[in-house]
């Protein structure tokens, strides 16, 4: 790509990204403040949260324009590594009553 | 042919090309952001083990001062994102005096994000949290409140810092567009961990 391809206007062109994300920021909070239960509300603030984060690497981070090989690359390793460390919630709930392990 | 072996005949490239058609700089700052993006997440795994495990965990954050602040560091920080992308997108197009206020501008920003968060950590130590103790409930707070965003605060820090030391060696000609972007991309994931320390950190907390 040339310099002459770069529009010098990359502002104007994800303006719409910046105000989504200053949306979603709102919204989290309004939704903080409805009476949802500890569980729905963490799911919630996490749908949003991972709706901003792609909104941000898709177009602040141009992941959209790079190859899709590096997409693949990276994401669903992360992604993988980030689900495997649920394993800690069961431990998590038995502390929370003061279970002992099962003999 | 090895590689060593077509090095000393001198036919063809010593070197592979780059995977993925970019630049290996950009290619070792991706790797560089997805560890870190496993660290962060394991910080935060460790956060809700303890706040799981927690029947007393404190819910400190008032809407104001806590929540005002924290919006407004959030749109601090996405507006700094929208200042870095102008650096990035001048400095490809060769304008040197324009992506330099746009990184100016940028630092200036996450300056103002770092001033916000220190005056949010204030008013917590003001009320009696520390480190591993709080007037409300679990101890363990402290230490998780202010591992993650102390973590986060010092990736604001190394950006500012970081940014400051390219747009010096880019004005002067001994740093690239490449450096520009790269640091760019470092900016754009301290913005997106924000996008989910707000909610775990802060939102799941409020005083009500």
């Amino acid at each position: 790509m040339t310099p002459s391809q770069y529009s010098g206007n990359v502002i104007e062109k994800y303006l719409w990204v910046y105000f989504a994300l200053l949306l979603l920021a709102v919204l989290e909070v309004f939704i903080a403040y409805q009476h949802f239960s500890t569980q729905a509300l963490l799911a919630l603030l996490l749908a949003l949260a991972f709706c901003g984060a792609t909104l941000a690497l898709r177009y602040f981070m141009h992941l959209a324009q790079e190859s899709r090989g590096l997409f693949l690359a990276l994401i669903p390793a992360v992604i993988f590594v980030l689900l495997m460390m649920n394993m800690i919630w069961p431990d998590s709930f038995r502390l929370l009553h003061m279970r002992p392990f099962a003999h | 042919m090895s590689e060593s072996e077509i090095a000393e005949s001198g036919h063809g490239p010593a070197m592979e090309a780059s995977p993925f058609a970019i630049p290996s700089r950009k290619l070792a700052t991706w790797l560089f952001l997805i560890s870190d993006a496993a660290t962060f997440g394991s910080m935060l795994y460790g956060y809700g083990y303890l706040r799981t495990a927690s029947n007393d965990w404190p819910t400190p954050f008032k809407f104001n001062p806590s929540v005002v602040n924290v919006l407004t560091m959030t749109a601090v920080l996405l507006t700094s994102s929208l200042t870095m992308l102008g650096a990035m997108d001048s400095a490809k197009a060769g304008d040197k005096a324009k992506a330099g206020r746009f990184l100016w501008s940028t630092i200036l920003l996450g300056v103002i994000f770092a001033g916000l968060h220190i005056r949010e950590w204030f008013g917590l130590i003001d009320e009696g949290v520390r480190l591993l103790q709080n007037p409300w409930g679990s101890p363990l707070f402290g230490a998780t409140f202010f591992s993650i965003t102390g973590l986060h605060l010092l990736h604001v820090i190394g950006g500012v810092v970081a940014i400051a030391v390219i747009a010096r060696g880019y004005a002067r000609g001994s740093l690239t567009a490449g450096h520009v972007e790269t640091v760019g991309l470092y900016w754009h994931f301290v913005d997106l961990v924000w996008m989910f320390i707000v909610p775990l950190v802060y939102l799941l907390n409020l005083s009500r």
